[in-house]
């Protein structure tokens, strides 16, 4: 069936702002009946919002959306599926306490609270058994499944609620290829009987097989939408990177030959997350962990911090093999590593507390410091200039920036050496951007080891001396100096290969 | 068979528990396993367990009751005032008392869903309400319940206690219909994973609204059966079962997170606080040493069911439970 006239679902002007952030400005967009539509973009460019956006999951905060050529408001995820329009999520959307059977049940369409609906369970099956599922157990828990399991009943339950536009976001990412084949298989029978499915995925070479069209989305804007084939693997990246910034950062160096080694992480593993992972930390080096976000980079910082049981591999510092099975085994001054956590609202600062309070945290009960000496914050607060009444103020009165000075500063107060930092300007403006970059190239100057995970390529790009790539739990690509390239990080990143003829033969693999 | 177990791990422990403790009070008890004694039993564990089900309902939506004891005793005090007379007006009287405990629940549920405040905090306010309302009902101890009905529903049919058949009942004949429906399968959804039971297309609101109307329900049909048994209206009975409604369900296998335990293990967890109590009063042990007993026996059975944290792997996840 060839592709219809009107738009399932048309957004006109439509913003989507979260605080100071703008997730989508002014985009306009069309998905059709009878087309499989790719969406590409890099972290942040707004791909998972527009797909919220169509699911009723959020509202737009301007601009309007068309459904089948009448203006709606999806106001609920409800409301979105009784029109057909049935997302698989990024985030699971499964229950994990309950099991495959009563999740494949759960929210059918047409069934409210009342009588469960089991032909949906069966439909659900036989989509199961053409997807390599058939040996999921329907009396299983979802939260006993296997990541990969859960996204194939993901699929078997999105499918068996009859959509007619599919949104699939990162449908594939924990399954191997030949079960991807087969779900491929499944999608392109969908289309051809007149359903149209919106489709996210890291894999470049899954949309090179798999897409009709193809949307790009650079800093929440639609950026083009064309038809698959109509540009080469180098044009689509390029459209993807769009301009550059370079005054933000400090000058870059040259790498010092030889630095001394502070920590070297051999073979190191953690469950099914992460798998021989092996890097160098050199003094005075800023070493850069990229990828797309949660491909096991974040385990790394965790694993070296002593948060995490039963990792593999070793972790050698000063010539020696060292066990971190806490954080204050990591914060002594042995060790000397300290970890500026993802997230600074829950994992970096206590909100409710003072900043003084705050900073003394990491400082407690480390041997040799006096918590409670202002002096040894100042230094620190005054090269980030701090903005704040006193350090009687409570944190949660700062603006994100200067919480995560005062996260920063908590321990640069212990004078690591090592430092670890888990996307440290992440929602943070470009002036603070800009102290928190000139900090860490003075660190790193001063003598301090520094792993920087980062989902902004920039960063990797004129901060880092090599930089590490990460794909599903694996690194991917390891650059150096001038090899370190928005290209070559993207095409990393999305696992593409050197050249699309390369991508071909493993899409078919 | 692996998965029925594994899925209802903690419930087949509540349940050998229960199956051991009521074989002890038995042997024990001096007057050996007759009717009488089982049919004492039984209605002591049925009023709790009425009461561990009105707890089940908001626990198992990620909540948690305060005013379980205090709906107890508004309805205790309505029934006894109304359920006496003759058919049509004790019907009528029992029509009531199951009415106000319902409209205490869905109270509740209003100021949490469209209130936007914690259960705890709602449940706590309402619960003083209910208390004072049953105060100015039943100022002191009173009023009288009809005998005849009384009997009917608190002694024994062919020697098995009618208490007991009430529980199968309410297992059987509301339970297991309502695990079939997409309200039974929300209320799990809504605890387990409110974002993904929300991206499943559930109405959140409407769930947990009626999650506390049938946890009021329940507490009034405690209320009302407590009022059978004592067949007398007494406004101070509601905070010990409030709390014993709690340790029922966290004995049962409910989780306090929510998502995870069912109504039947809520029932067992009850069964097993009354006779570990039932037990202790036979014991031989001193009096003043039975609350300790009583205590760490609760404490263990408690940890057993949360042995699981010992295997999260991520440590700040163990923060999240």
């Amino acid at each position: 069936m060839p592709r219809s006239e009107t738009a399932i679902v048309h957004l006109s002007g439509v913003s989507k702002i979260y605080g100071a952030t703008r997730a989508l400005s002014d985009v306009d967009f069309a998905c059709f009946a009878g087309e499989i539509h790719a969406i590409l973009g890099e972290n942040g460019a707004g791909k998972s919002t527009l797909m919220k956006l169509v699911s009723g999951v959020i509202r737009p905060t301007s601009g309007h959306i068309d459904v089948d050529g009448a203006r709606t408001d999806l106001s609920s995820p409800a409301d979105a599926m009784a029109r057909g329009l049935i997302c698989m999520f990024q985030e699971l959307s499964l229950v994990p306490d309950l099991t495959v059977r009563e999740n494949l049940m759960l929210g059918a369409p047409g069934r409210g609270l009342g009588r469960l609906d089991t032909a949906v369970v069966e439909r659900a099956k036989s989509i199961l058994s053409q997807i390599d599922g058939e040996a999921i157990r329907m009396k299983a828990r979802v939260a006993d499944l296997t990541l990969a399991e859960r996204q194939q009943v993901e699929i078997a339950k999105a499918l068996s609620r009859n959509p007619r536009l599919l949104i699939l976001d990162e449908a594939t990412s924990a399954l191997n290829a030949s079960v991807v084949e087969k779900v491929f298989r499944l999608i392109r029978a969908r289309r051809d009987a007149g359903v149209g499915v919106l489709f996210i995925s890291h894999r470049f070479h899954e949309i090179e097989a798999l897409a009709d069209r193809i949307s790009i989305f650079r800093n929440g804007s639609h950026v083009e939408t064309f038809d698959n084939g109509a540009y080469d693997y180098g044009a689509i990246i390029s459209k993807m990177v769009g301009q550059r910034i370079d005054d933000l950062f400090p000058a870059k160096p040259d790498p010092v030959a030889d630095a001394e080694e502070v920590i070297s992480l051999n073979g190191f593993g953690w469950g099914d997350t992460l798998d021989d992972v092996s890097i160098v930390l050199r003094k005075g080096c800023i070493t850069g962990l990229g990828g797309l976000d949660g491909q096991g980079q974040g385990a790394v910082l965790q694993g070296l911090f002593g948060l995490l049981k039963g990792t593999r591999g070793d972790c050698v510092m000063d010539g020696r093999k060292i066990t971190v099975n806490h954080p204050k085994t990591a914060k002594s001054p042995k060790l000397g590593i300290a970890l500026v956590p993802e997230d600074r609202k829950t994992e970096g600062l206590v909100l409710q507390q003072s900043i003084a309070h705050n900073m003394e945290l990491a400082a407690l009960g480390v041997e040799g410091i006096d918590a409670g000496d202002p002096a040894i914050y100042q230094p620190f607060l005054d090269a980030l200039e701090l903005k704040c009444d006193s350090l009687d103020q409570t944190v949660s009165e700062l603006s994100g920036g200067n919480q995560q000075k005062v996260a920063l500063t908590k321990w640069l107060s212990l004078g690591p050496r090592c430092m670890l930092l888990a996307d440290p300007t992440r929602g943070i403006d470009v002036k603070t951007k800009t102290q928190i970059y000139a900090l860490l190239r003075r660190l790193a100057d001063s003598g301090v080891a520094i792993l920087l995970l980062s989902t902004d390529y920039e960063e990797l790009i004129h901060l880092c001396d090599d930089a590490h790539i990460f794909y599903n739990g694996r690194v991917v690509r390891r650059l150096s100096g001038a090899d370190i390239t928005a290209e070559n990080i993207i095409a990393a990143s999305l696992n593409m290969h050197e050249t699309p003829a390369a991508a071909e033969g493993t899409a078919h693999a | 068979m692996r998965d029925l177990l594994r899925a209802n791990q903690r419930e087949t422990i509540a349940f050998s528990v229960l199956v051991a403790l009521l074989v002890s009070y038995l042997a024990t008890h001096p007057a050996g396993p007759t009717t009488y004694v089982m049919t004492i039993w039984a209605n002591q564990c049925l009023i709790l367990a009425l009461a561990a089900i009105a707890q089940f309902f908001a626990v198992i939506v990620r909540g948690i009751d305060l005013s379980v004891g205090a709906i107890m005793a508004l309805t205790n005090c309505i029934a006894s005032y109304l359920v006496i007379g003759t058919g049509a007006e004790m019907t009528f009287g029992i029509i009531i008392v199951l009415a106000a405990g319902v409209g205490c629940g869905v109270l509740n549920g209003l100021l949490v869903v469209y209130g936007r405040i914690q259960p705890i905090v709602v449940t706590l306010a309402t619960a003083s309400v209910f208390v004072g309302l049953a105060l100015l009902l039943r100022p002191t101890p009173g009023g009288q319940i009809d005998y005849d009905l009384a009997d009917a529903l608190t002694l024994d049919v062919l020697g098995v206690p009618t208490a007991l058949i009430v529980t199968v009942a309410v297992i059987g004949l509301i339970w297991v219909p309502l695990r079939r429906t997409g309200l039974g399968l929300g209320l799990y959804a809504v605890g387990s994973s409110e974002q993904a039971a929300f991206q499943s297309g559930m109405p959140i609101a409407r769930i947990r609204l009626a999650s506390f109307a049938l946890g009021g329900l329940f507490a009034g049909l405690a209320g009302l059966y407590f009022s059978l048994v004592t067949t007398t209206g007494d406004a101070g009975i509601g905070p010990n079962f409030t709390l014993n409604s709690i340790a029922a369900v966290v004995l049962g296998g409910v989780a306090l997170r929510g998502g995870v335990g069912t109504l039947t293990g809520a029932i067992a967890g009850a069964f097993i606080l009354k006779t570990i109590g039932a037990l202790m009063f036979f014991s031989g042990l001193p009096p003043l040493a039975q609350p300790f007993v009583e205590g760490l026996i609760l404490a263990a059975a408690i940890a057993i069911g949360g042995a699981d944290v010992l295997r999260v792997k991520n440590k700040l996840e163990v923060f999240g439970r």
